[in-house]
């Protein structure tokens, strides 16, 4: 085992200066990565409240715990805040804001200015969305579909819109930021192919976001201009189609959800390496899998309307395309199971998260399947089947990936360890709360239950109370890292440079590291996962 | 507690087999898959755990023949899934040639049912077993969707269109029908029931409601009072193009197209008439936007259906049965 022989340096990033203004006017990559820790996780909590309403009021099939009008914001505001202030931002801000400029040997991001700005503009696109919540909410749903959301609701959808249309463009800066880094920054030696995955992953979403976001920004312009002045885009009455809007909201919407799942690949690839203490599995296959998803992302949008009027022959084609975006997905499941083969396989928190990552993934991943055989997505969409397969991508594949790579990154990035107990316990609670919850609902789904029912039939109540406890479950598996994360960063022992054992540049620098990273620039001489026979340690 | 709870829709028409066919495939293909990756992550966490602190893993780094065969051999699945699942969809495309046809139309947050002997019907949906059924839907307000469970059939029904769905009940019996698109307030209140009978019954229920007449015969008061007769003639004097036999034919446009007369042609030319003008005419007929009701707009096409190309060309047949017709679509 590496143990830190020297002492980390006394000056290191974090207490490199105290005041507010040394967080607030930063252009530290890892400050910066802490501001958006902070704000994404406002936004977790607050999505989640709503979360935990809704489930509550669906403990019973009359709806009698908030009225119509309430519940339909709930679900509204849960989606927005956890799609566009959460699940969006989440990896690629926080771990990508403190990995990137470090895992190439970097001093910084290619432009720590703009890394702020990004900050603040996500920031100016919260408060909007705040706003909305706070003046009494919006109750469209997340997906915004028209012509209700320019006709018919009377609630809060320019100032969210606005909230979106603002945060698309922190998105758009900080995949820039990203691209522009990994070309031109990364240390000598440091080739494409001797990059951690992670870098890759973030890549292919960095592509993602510079390309797709002005999509959405302009989708929900128009949905407020039309509500100003009533263009009529989407109004039949004046020659306007609704579905046009459709086609535009998951032309970003759609990539979207590889935004949200393509880092947490990324994170999966670090921790089962480290986690194994061996290079993944075919490791080309992996990084161009990612580029692969990123590029079939963009083409498979339309089986979001098999059933919305579409023509027979476009949805063929649209189904045939989305049969083929698993295919990288499977590659990539594949590659990580294998590469357990022969391991040194831990049995730490990080690596729970990622066994729990690629189980859940894995049925998210399938249950698309159906979704993609338009003869039961008939069936199945608009129902809680759609409901659960995307919270198995999202919840069991993203937030588990988040927490995993929270958990591998935590000693790098507080200079602390957690309580290994507890946070077993917690990554366990939050597996069984977490399939409590959304298993269920699958059955609901193909049952028949839409998607956005206040008040359901009364024979569904067993399976929504079985899901309502799941919930709950989660809700405290969550609340639990909060605690024992806090509680390490006065109390927790020192975690020394290398706590893992596992390469990667991040892993060469003291924790945390100084301002700039390193004391002098690494020379990479070696390829990813570089895992030695343990002789006298392997440190290049 | 779990006596009175289903965890399997019922099936009631020929649909729902073929779907659930395919569902159980899914189900197979996808319960293989979880166990495999499930049962190997376990079986190699307990066999490879890190038995001393520094341990590596075997250097290994890849495996060309593995990676092909696991991209080809889900590629290989995919496919069959996609056929399958395409030649289910097809099916629920095409509706039947011969079918018996009811009008649809959803608001906030209620759905209208027209049967074209005239029945009126709310939230509630009388339907024969063993006939196949088509629903030309749409909406007055908001995208809607109608979806009945036991028959695995749901389309959106979206305002400006004509969505067609189609199914055969095959027993008896009350269905849920539910709206599936997000439509505001009151959506999970947007529901109802489709209530399947035997043709005896079917008939007695028929013959129990309707005082105002067949759809098509509102649709013909309708067109006087509109004082669409004056310009729509079937002598070929009027201003307007001869509606008689009309409707299923190919017409050419002025801009040299050619168009199959539809429901959603017809809709189109009541209220916006300067979109698509015959051949050989002017653009003249003033709009009925804001004039005509959805569910007014279903009885003039039903009544534009009913004008049967007649030889004498003396007016269009009145009061006769269009129950069912054969659709030349």
């Amino acid at each position: 085992m590496v143990t830190s022989t020297v002492l980390a340096p006394p000056r290191h990033y974090l207490n490199d200066g105290y005041g507010i203004k040394s967080w607030l006017l930063t252009r530290d990559h890892k400050r910066i990565a802490l501001l958006y820790l902070a704000s994404v996780t406002i936004f977790f909590f607050v999505g989640g409240a709503m979360a935990v309403l809704i489930r509550l009021d669906l403990a019973t099939p009359v709806g009698d715990l908030v009225s119509d009008e309430t519940y339909n914001k709930l679900f509204t505001m849960h989606g927005v805040m956890m799609v566009f202030f959460f699940l969006i931002p989440v990896i690629p801000t926080v771990l990508g804001n403190f990995l990137v400029p470090i895992m190439i040997g970097a001093r910084d991001l290619a432009f720590p200015k703009i890394n702020l700005l990004s900050w603040y503009i996500y920031v100016i696109g919260g408060l909007f969305t705040l706003y909305a919540l706070v003046a009494g909410g919006v109750d469209t749903g997340w997906t915004f579909y028209t012509p209700f959301s320019t006709v018919s609701s009377t609630t809060n959808v320019i100032p969210t819109a606005l909230g979106i249309f603002v945060t698309g463009f922190s998105s758009i800066l900080t995949g820039l930021n990203f691209i522009v880094t990994i070309h031109r920054m990364r240390a000598p030696g440091m080739t494409w192919f001797r990059m951690p995955l992670f870098l890759w992953s973030t890549y292919a979403t960095s592509l993602i976001n510079v390309l797709a976001t002005p999509v959405i920004a302009i989708t929900v312009l128009l949905i407020a201009a039309e509500r100003v002045f009533h263009f009529g885009f989407f109004d039949p009455r004046v020659g306007g189609d609704p579905v046009l809007f459709q086609h535009l909201f998951w032309f970003y919407s759609h990539p979207a959800v590889y935004i949200m799942v393509l880092p947490a690949m990324g994170v999966i690839s670090e921790l089962v390496a480290a986690g194994c203490r061996k290079p993944v599995f075919g490791y080309s296959f992996v990084a161009f899998a990612s580029l692969a998803i990123a590029v079939l992302g963009f083409l498979v949008w339309g089986h979001h309307m098999f059933v919305a009027g579409e023509s027979v022959y476009s949805a063929l084609i649209f189904s045939i395309l989305s049969f083929l975006v698993a295919i990288p997905s499977a590659v990539k499941v594949f590659n990580w199971t294998a590469t357990m083969y022969k391991g040194a396989v831990s049995w730490e928190t990080p690596m729970l998260y990622a066994y729990g990552f690629i189980g859940l993934f894995t049925i998210g991943g399938l249950t698309g399947l159906f979704l993609a055989s338009i003869g039961v997505d008939v069936h199945v969409t608009d129902t809680y089947f759609v409901i659960a397969h995307f919270h198995y991508i999202m919840v069991g594949g993203t937030i588990m990936g988040y927490l995993g790579g929270l958990h591998y990154w935590w000693p790098k990035i507080s200079g602390r360890l957690y309580n290994e107990g507890l946070a077993k316990l917690s990554a366990g609670i939050i597996f069984v709360g977490f399939n409590l919850t959304f298993f269920p609902q699958f059955v609901l789904g193909y049952l028949g239950m839409p998607r956005r029912y206040h008040a359901y039939p009364p024979d569904f109540q067993v399976l929504n109370v079985l899901s309502s406890a799941g919930a709950s479950i989660l809700g405290a598996g969550y609340l639990i890292p909060m605690v024992y994360l806090m509680w390490s960063l006065r109390y927790g022992r020192l975690a020394g440079s290398n706590p893992w054992g596992a390469v990667g540049l991040e892993w060469t620098t003291a924790s945390p590291p100084p301002t700039e990273n390193f004391t002098q620039t690494p020379l990479v001489s070696w390829e990813a996962y570089d895992y030695q026979p343990p002789v006298e340690g392997h440190v290049a | 507690m779990w006596s009175g709870t289903p965890l399997f829709p019922e099936s009631a028409s020929t649909m729902a087999s073929r779907v659930d066919a395919l569902y159980f495939f899914l189900l197979a293909v996808s319960v293989f898959f979880s166990l495999l990756i499930a049962g190997l992550i376990v079986f190699y966490a307990v066999r490879y755990r890190r038995r001393s602190p520094d341990a590596v893993g075997a250097r290994i780094h890849g495996g060309m023949m593995l990676e092909i065969t696991w991209t080809v051999v889900p590629f290989l699945i995919t496919l069959v899934m996609f056929f399958w699942g395409a030649s289910v969809y097809f099916a629920m495309a095409r509706p039947p040639d011969e079918t018996l046809n009811i009008y649809v139309v959803g608001k906030q947050w209620m759905w209208k049912f027209q049967h074209l002997d005239g029945q009126r019907e709310i939230n509630e949906l009388h339907v024969p077993v063993g006939r196949d059924i088509k629903l030309i839907t749409t909406s007055e307000d908001v995208i809607h969707d109608l979806f009945v469970p036991a028959f695995r059939v749901k389309a959106d029904v979206i305002p400006g269109r004509y969505v067609n769905i189609w199914f055969r009940a095959t027993k008896p019996g009350r269905y849920r029908l539910f709206c599936a698109e997000y439509c505001g307030t009151r959506h999970s209140g947007m529901t109802g029931d489709v209530i399947v009978m035997e043709p005896s019954d079917y008939q007695a229920w028929l013959s129990g409601g309707a005082p105002e007449g067949s759809l098509a015969s509102a649709g013909a008061k309708l067109f006087q009072d509109l004082a669409c007769n004056t310009c729509h003639r079937p002598d070929a004097q009027g201003r307007g193009p001869v509606l008689e036999g009309l409707f299923g034919r190919t017409v050419r446009l002025q801009s040299g197209e050619e168009i199959t007369v539809d429901e959603a042609y017809v809709r189109e030319s009541i209220l916006n008439p300067a979109a698509k003008i015959t051949a050989g005419f002017q653009p003249i007929m003033p709009t009925f936007q804001g004039l005509v009701t959805e569910e007014q707009l279903l009885e003039l096409i039903e009544y534009v259906k009913s004008l049967k190309a007649l030889p004498d060309a003396r007016g269009p047949q009145r009061g006769t049965r269009v129950g069912v017709e054969a659709q030349t679509r």
